[in-house]
């Protein structure tokens, strides 16, 4: 019997205000160690929070957008624990009124073995609360000492929990991505995970399907999908491994190491979890109206999910193609103004973004905001396509022009003399010429060696210097073959 | 309820405080006069009543997402007792 993995995320979002969540202090990211710290963020003697709007309206607007409950009242909390990079010796964060309530998400999964078909699931939300981040300590500087940098001390967080809801590893990357995509997508987050914008806690457990849920371990601080994939992939054989040995599991912090592969428990720290939350007297209960939650939803954007039904239902993309272009906003934008030069073939526009285009950002190292061709050059090219006045081959010789020099499709189908002959009249000369100079061959294909086929339409390409449309080709000469 | 001495003793260690036995006495015997206290008030019906998180019966002011403050470092660092290259210095925490 098999074992099943069960998968909870908790990911912090840093939200993109200007500034941090209790004080008027920048969160611009990179600034020299503590001259964004300010007497709130350094926790000084009588300095009072006061709560930041766009910090309030970004959570509104994920509420939303996760078709979550969104609390008319929620209240902040004092989460009690001691460490320099927290200098008040709490963090304020909300405990049992979350500014967001239980919403879903849903995500479209891929596999990541075998022949397994993608396919689409619901991973409910438990709730979202919003909270400040605490500083960073900068370790091994000098001897005996630790640095703190309280620059980032206070930046507004939301951290989005996650029900246990995933059954793999290419579940809990689906959701995680899918995520990211939303945040950057509404416009709350940059998601830049290197600098730690989107960091993701995962708790794992197994166990015999049908049982109830085994121990967790939670695996921390994970900020790239790539590790995530293998922090998850190397806890649950190691708390196979251990049950099968006849071990337990002991519920636990770990770290992963991208180094060796491997996770790592944190050295358990007694009353680690004894957090003694109780309600923040600084703040006041904060309250959300039906009229800014209207305010807020009339400034959304349309959701990737809706696009990709749009895209499945109007457009008749298959799913898998609606979810890659929906990967990002830049990406939907772009495909949906190069549709606009070509509304009926959704699908040609669809193949050149996620095939050619998505093929040339990534060898190029770039991403789609900063692709040098625009979305209507593109769409001059597809037209062209469309109407059949360039081949397939005589697409990519114009799109690599495009890219490289950039210009417009049609001067670049002339200057290269890239339009196919559609003559039928023409086609035919060329054909006859061909089977005349060849009757040797043709006798041959007429007794039946079928392979030959292939061989006239090379003799007739090349004749027609590549230019002759390959459809017609292909009728033109089955047809005077045949005899 | 009602704590023991080793409860003082763990709240005190979460507070990182410090007590000789004698304070721990005192502290256990004050804290349980509060615990009868909340015991008095838990006793009463609060059926339907929305929980209050605040003394004060008003909301939350928010803030314009400006900034508002300016770099204060110097002064700030001319009080730390310790500072090298920006950083506040803390005695080394190992995790």
């Amino acid at each position: 019997m098999t074992w099943e993995i069960v998968i909870g995320l908790e990911v912090h979002t840093q939200l993109s205000t200007n500034t941090k969540i209790f004080s008027g202090a920048s969160t611009a990211f990179g600034a020299e160690p503590n001259t964004q710290a300010d007497a709130v963020s350094l926790a000084l003697p009588g300095v009072l929070p006061v709560l930041n709007c766009g910090a309030v309206e970004r959570a509104i607007k994920f509420g939303l957008a996760t078709g979550a409950h969104i609390a008319p009242r929620s209240v902040f909390a004092r989460k009690n624990y001691f460490y320099p990079d927290l200098p008040k010796g709490y963090q304020i964060s909300q405990m049992d009124l979350p500014v967001v309530g239980q919403g879903a998400l849903t995500i479209q999964v891929e596999p990541l073995s075998g022949n397994a078909k993608p396919y689409e699931k619901v991973v409910r939300i438990t709730r979202a609360h919003l909270e400040e981040d605490a500083g960073k300590s900068v370790h091994g500087s000098s001897q005996g000492v630790t640095g703190i940098d309280l620059n980032r001390a206070g930046t507004p967080l939301l951290e989005i929990v996650s029900e246990p809801d995933m059954r793999s590893a290419a579940e809990a990357i689906a959701y995680a991505k899918a995520l990211h995509t939303l945040v950057k997508w509404i416009g709350i987050c940059d998601g830049n995970m290197q600098e730690g914008s989107f960091r993701c806690d995962v708790n794992v457990s197994v166990r015999k399907p049908g049982q109830p849920f085994g121990t967790r371990r939670e695996i921390k601080n994970l900020n790239s999908f790539k590790f995530m994939q293998q922090a998850i992939d190397y806890e649950v054989q190691w708390q196979i491994d251990t049950i099968e040995n006849g071990g337990k599991v002991q519920q636990a912090t770990v770290l992963f190491n991208p180094d060796t592969g491997e996770t790592r428990s944190m050295r358990s720290k007694e009353d680690a979890h004894d957090y003694r939350y109780f309600p923040d007297p600084d703040l006041l209960p904060l309250e959300i109206s039906e009229a800014w939650k209207a305010e807020v939803r009339a400034t959304m954007p349309e959701l990737p999910q809706a696009k990709q039904h749009r895209y499945v239902n109007e457009l008749g993309l298959s799913a898998y193609d609606a979810s890659l272009l929906t990967s990002s906003r830049e990406m939907a934008d772009f495909f949906e103004a190069a549709l606009s030069a070509v509304p009926s073939q959704a699908k040609i526009c669809a193949n050149w973004l996620i095939g050619e285009v998505s093929a040339q950002l990534n060898r190029d190292g770039l991403d789609m905001a900063q692709c040098p061709i625009t979305a209507q050059q593109l769409g001059g090219m597809l037209l062209r396509i469309a109407d059949g006045t360039i081949s397939n081959s005589g697409a990519k010789e114009v799109f690599r022009t495009l890219w490289a020099e950039g210009g417009e499709a049609d001067a670049i189908i002339e200057a290269k003399g890239l339009k196919q002959v559609s003559d039928s009249g023409a086609i035919e000369a060329l054909v006859d010429e061909i089977i005349a100079a060849n009757a040797d061959k043709v006798a041959e294909y007429r007794s039946g060696k079928d392979k030959l086929f292939g061989f006239f339409v090379g003799l007739a390409m090349k004749a027609s210097k590549g230019k002759a449309n390959p459809a017609q080709l292909n009728e033109i000469l089955k047809q005077k073959l045949a005899g | 309820m009602s704590l023991t001495t080793d409860d003082v003793k763990k709240v005190a260690r979460l507070a990182r405080l410090a007590m000789s036995e004698q304070e721990i006495l005192s502290a256990q015997a004050q804290l349980n006069n509060i615990f009868d206290l909340i015991a008095e008030m838990q006793a009463v019906d609060t059926t339907g009543i929305t929980p209050m998180s605040h003394a004060q019966d008003v909301v939350q002011r928010l803030r314009a997402d400006v900034v508002t403050e300016s770099d204060q470092r110097e002064l700030f660092q001319s009080i730390a007792p310790q500072v090298e290259a920006g950083l506040y210095l803390v005695p080394q925490v190992i995790e």
